[in-house]
């Protein structure tokens, strides 16, 4: 049996669809409505899955208390209320899709010292999810 | 193959406390969930169970059977229950959502005959869950 914990956090951002390899006439085709120049928002909803034995002294696989300040410092505060074209650097020469996104917090997180990070999952909306986890060596 | 979800909820009280620790190390590891008086959580566990369904029925696992299962190895015993005093099977551990789902999958896994118990997910709350799965060694399915 392999236990794994999973912990939600939101954060509201807006952004834009467009990529700088493709003419402005190709990028209204491929992003529609995403490609509007002034960008738009969405409430994020970020599920961040941790697996690493149970600490018999705590029950638990990885203390919130140690958790959610990390996420907060290294996710919440950069990307929430942000528009993350311009205020994440990373985002600058990258397309901010929620395919990137999951990539980019995997990043950040994944130097969490107390557990296994093992996926990030990204609602962009109620209907829209995208999932993140790096391949077994 | 095919997996088949049942959801239950139940309600119950817990706190977290290790005896081996000082007063001081438990408020500090533990901060609010140390409060002796305890605090409860509308807990809600899905079941998923994978399988061929039988040809006869169409059924992995029949949905009331799953149901009678999980009513009597989970909700009649832990549903407005105190987590620390009153479920044996969590006795001398702290009861977190961790260690709750393990004690769920070790008293599931022998009472599933048809199908496999494949992922036992227990949300404390809706922003936090705790998943068991079978061990894969790397060629089955993810968590």
């Amino acid at each position: 049996m392999k236990v794994s914990l999973t912990r939600r956090y939101r954060f509201a951002a807006s952004h834009r669809l467009h990529s700088a390899k493709l003419s402005e006439d190709e990028n209204s085709a491929l992003y529609g409505k995403c490609n509007s120049p002034y960008g738009h928002g969405h409430n994020y909803v970020v599920e961040v899955t941790l697996t690493g034995p149970i600490d018999p002294a705590t029950g638990m696989i990885t203390n919130l208390g140690e958790l959610d300040p990390f996420v907060g410092t290294t996710v919440i505060e950069a990307f929430d209320y942000k528009y993350l074209n311009e205020d994440v650097p990373e985002f600058r020469s990258v397309v901010p899709t929620t395919e990137n996104l999951c990539r980019e917090i995997f990043r950040r997180l994944k130097s969490y010292p107390a557990a296994t990070l093992e996926r990030v999952r990204i609602e962009e909306t109620g209907k829209n999810s995208f999932e993140y986890e790096e391949s077994a060596s | 193959m095919i997996r088949i979800t049942r959801k239950v909820e139940f309600s119950a009280a817990h706190f977290y406390h290790n005896p081996a620790l000082s007063a001081e190390e438990n408020r500090r590891v533990f901060g609010k969930c140390n409060n002796p008086h305890g605090h409860g959580h509308n807990y809600v566990l899905e079941v998923t169970i994978a399988g061929e369904p039988d040809p006869a029925t169409g059924m992995v696992l029949d949905l009331k059977e799953l149901k009678d299962i999980l009513q009597k190895q989970v909700v009649d015993r832990m549903d407005h229950r105190h987590l620390n005093y009153e479920v044996p099977e969590l006795a001398g551990k702290i009861p977190t959502c961790e260690n709750i789902a393990s004690v769920i999958w070790q008293l599931l896994m022998p009472r599933i005959t048809k199908g496999k118990l494949d992922r036992v997910r227990l949300y404390e709350s809706p922003d936090l869950f705790a998943d068991c799965t079978a061990e894969t060694n790397g060629a089955g399915r993810r968590a």
